[in-house]
């Protein structure tokens, strides 16, 4: 079994207080108004499950996930303030304000994007994939995924496609009990959700307590493994959301059952307590560096938050438009042309 | 240009096959493109001249077919995804729309998405209503996809060509009742003949009314335009070959001669072809507008499977000629 060096333990501290100060402020931002728009899916409770798988991979790897996107993109080191920017859709955002919360990208970080259609992404996956095995590349693509859309058509034929051509693909189920509002036993036949993989003649690594880093990261680094000398490969993650479905998510102010469950994962598993735990209980001196962390976290987020606030809206018919198409040579416009966009 | 006559299938063949040997990055895959050398057999011999790697059986999964492609443009190929029937690319309309056509949009230009989807359109020989589609215009209906519909071998093959290079993703439709009709394309020497997109053609001039239109309708279009000459009426015939972009210039430089028009398509009636075309010129070219502008499509009906009623619902040449009659 892989075991992380206190450099990389020490790390992966630093990203998970990095997301949850990113995720808790975009939080109170968006009740204060400040962030505006309907979608904000926060990774809160989330952080494990990403920091402890990608740190299997390489930078030649790439990675692409849904619309919960946010600690995927920091994990990355995409800029706190590009991203913080891009929540308040400014042109200074990673996408120019043109994607909001869902649609974080870094073409430098090989970090092919968040998407907003449950499942949308899956087949986007394996032709990532593709294009590493029709080059003769062995790089991995690592797939998020919610627990809800393995039960949409996206991730059954993305899965069978992945097993037929031997995608090297990572398919990581993120399992937070929940799509939306409706519990994974009322959603899926299956509720051991890593078995859909049986189906498709796709190895599974089984479920994995995905709040406790460190079990993550072993057996990422077997899926990671796994797919690059043979193909595709499932995990699944079980963890849990503390934010909601989005903000807009006022359940576990409705439901006790679902307030008092909230509070159990918060007390009993909360990821970044664990694995403070583990890295004191090993390295006793780290408890300063651990403080550093959490410090620095507290500066780039208030510093990423300045800069969004301070940067400008889009705001022409030429920033609305720019984008739709690539420049083409091979395109005739006329002045009177319609449908072919204004660049 | 040297030319030769081949069936509009063998004109889309020689494309494929020509950018194939240009660019390894392009690629094809789809159902029955390999082992069963297509279903249209656009793709035969493909799999014997450039293998399994580059000719990509796929399960029927229409979604992921739609995805994958969009994935794999993304990352640097360029790949030319087959549906069988467009029918079939219904299963993946949110790829096309939502995805192909998005993903450079809602990332600010991050990624290219150089891709193509062939498929294979309009009514067959009682195929009967789920498989009886050209339903080109819902695609043309989202911003970031071109759509491009060839009414000829010679535009076949350059509009292949045009889409398969450029950096935009396009849905190219092949109208089934085309795929034998002969016709020129260019010879072996000029293997770099482009048309560009959302670039239209004058098929046919004539200074009475101008009858707009796209792939098969064009055939009616002319076909109507000749029945018509012999009772001395002219018809230009405009092939606007793209539906997007749309080269409305062309249509606007042919309407200010003639002043009258009527719209040709073989998919159906409502939020149509015809209703774009017909509301563009009414706001730009009121005044040139010398009589209503008239629309011939499809009847607003499934199609059914028996023969005679099948074809009461379709356009033609006589009903084109009909609708101009009644104008000029």
């Amino acid at each position: 079994m892989a075991s992380p060096s206190k450099e990389m333990l020490l790390d992966w501290y630093r990203q998970m207080v990095l997301i949850r100060e990113f995720e808790e402020t975009c939080h109170r931002l968006y009740e204060e108004k400040r962030i505006t728009g309907v979608y904000l899916h926060l990774y809160s409770g989330h952080e494990a499950s990403g920091v402890g798988s990608m740190a299997a991979l390489r930078p030649s790897d790439h990675v692409i996930t849904a619309y919960r996107d946010h600690g995927i993109a920091l994990i990355l080191g995409m800029d706190p303030g590009a991203v913080m920017a891009e929540m308040m859709g400014k042109k200074t955002g990673s996408s120019g304000g043109k994607g909001g919360s869902m649609h974080l990208a870094s073409a430098q970080h090989n970090f092919w994007g968040g998407y907003a259609i449950v499942g949308g992404h899956l087949p986007l996956a394996a032709g990532i994939a593709l294009e590493a095995r029709y080059r003769g590349s062995d790089d991995v693509t690592m797939t998020y995924v919610g627990d809800g859309a393995t039960n949409n058509g996206y991730f059954h034929e993305s899965l069978n496609m992945s097993s037929i051509w031997d995608l090297p693909v990572v398919w990581i189920i993120e399992n937070n009990g929940y799509g939306m509002g409706t519990e994974v036993d009322r959603a899926s036949g299956q509720i051991e959700l890593h078995r859909k993989a049986e189906a498709y003649g796709i190895k599974s690594l089984g479920r994995v307590n995905a709040q406790d880093a460190l079990e993550v990261y072993a057996v990422a680094t077997q899926a990671v493994d796994y797919a690059r000398k043979h193909g595709p490969v499932v995990v699944e993650h079980v963890t849990y959301r503390y934010r909601g479905h989005g903000v807009s998510d006022k359940q576990y102010d409705a439901r006790e059952d679902m307030s008092a469950e909230l509070r159990e994962w918060m007390e009993c598993r909360e990821p970044i307590k664990i694995l403070r735990d583990q890295i004191l209980k090993k390295h006793k001196g780290a408890k300063a560096i651990l403080a550093a962390h959490e410090e620095d976290a507290r500066r780039i987020v208030k510093e990423a938050v300045e800069f969004a606030e301070a940067s400008e809206l889009p705001n022409s018919y030429q920033e609305l438009f720019q984008n739709t198409y690539a420049q083409s040579n091979l395109v005739h416009k006329t002045d009177m042309s319609v449908g072919a966009g204004i660049d | 240009m040297a030319v030769r006559n081949v069936a509009m299938r063998e004109a889309i063949r020689r494309a494929l096959q020509e950018e194939m040997r240009r660019d390894d990055d392009v690629f094809v895959m789809g159902e029955e493109v390999a082992y069963w050398q297509g279903t249209h057999r656009v793709t035969r011999g493909f799999l014997e001249e450039f293998g399994e790697r580059r000719v990509r059986d796929t399960p029927i999964s229409e979604m992921a077919i739609g995805g994958v492609a969009v994935g794999a443009a993304m990352a640097g190929l360029r790949p030319v995804a087959e549906f069988m029937t467009i029918n079939f690319a219904f299963l993946a309309l949110d790829a096309i729309a939502n995805h192909a056509g998005k993903v450079r949009y809602f990332f600010d230009g991050m990624f290219k998405v150089p891709l193509v989807y062939r498929a294979a359109s309009g009514w067959g020989n009682q195929a009967t209503a789920s498989h009886s589609h050209s339903p080109e215009p819902i695609f043309a209906h989202f911003p970031g996809v071109y759509v491009g519909c060839p009414s000829n071998s010679m535009d076949a093959y350059g509009m292949l060509k045009a889409a398969i290079r450029d950096d935009n993703p396009v849905l190219f439709t092949e109208s089934i009742a085309l795929y034998p009709k002969p016709g020129p394309m260019p010879d072996d020497e000029d293997t770099d003949y482009l048309i560009p997109i959302g670039k239209g053609d004058i098929k046919r001039e004539g200074a009475d009314v101008t009858l707009v239109a796209y792939a098969r309708g064009v055939d009616w279009a002319l076909q109507a335009a000749r029945q018509l000459a012999k009772d001395g009426v002219e018809a230009e015939v405009v092939d606007l070959r793209w539906l997007r972009p749309l080269d409305m210039e062309l249509v606007y430089s042919s309407f200010k001669k003639t002043n009258r028009c009527v719209i040709v398509e073989e998919s159906l009636p409502m939020y149509s072809f015809g209703s774009e075309i017909a509301a563009l010129l009414q706001e730009n070219m009121f005044d040139y507008m010398d009589a209503p502008i008239k629309r011939v499509a499809a009847e607003d009906v499934p199609l059914p499977y028996s023969k005679e009623i099948e074809l009461l619902a379709l356009p033609d040449a006589q009903k084109v000629a009909d609708a101009v009659k009644e104008i000029v």
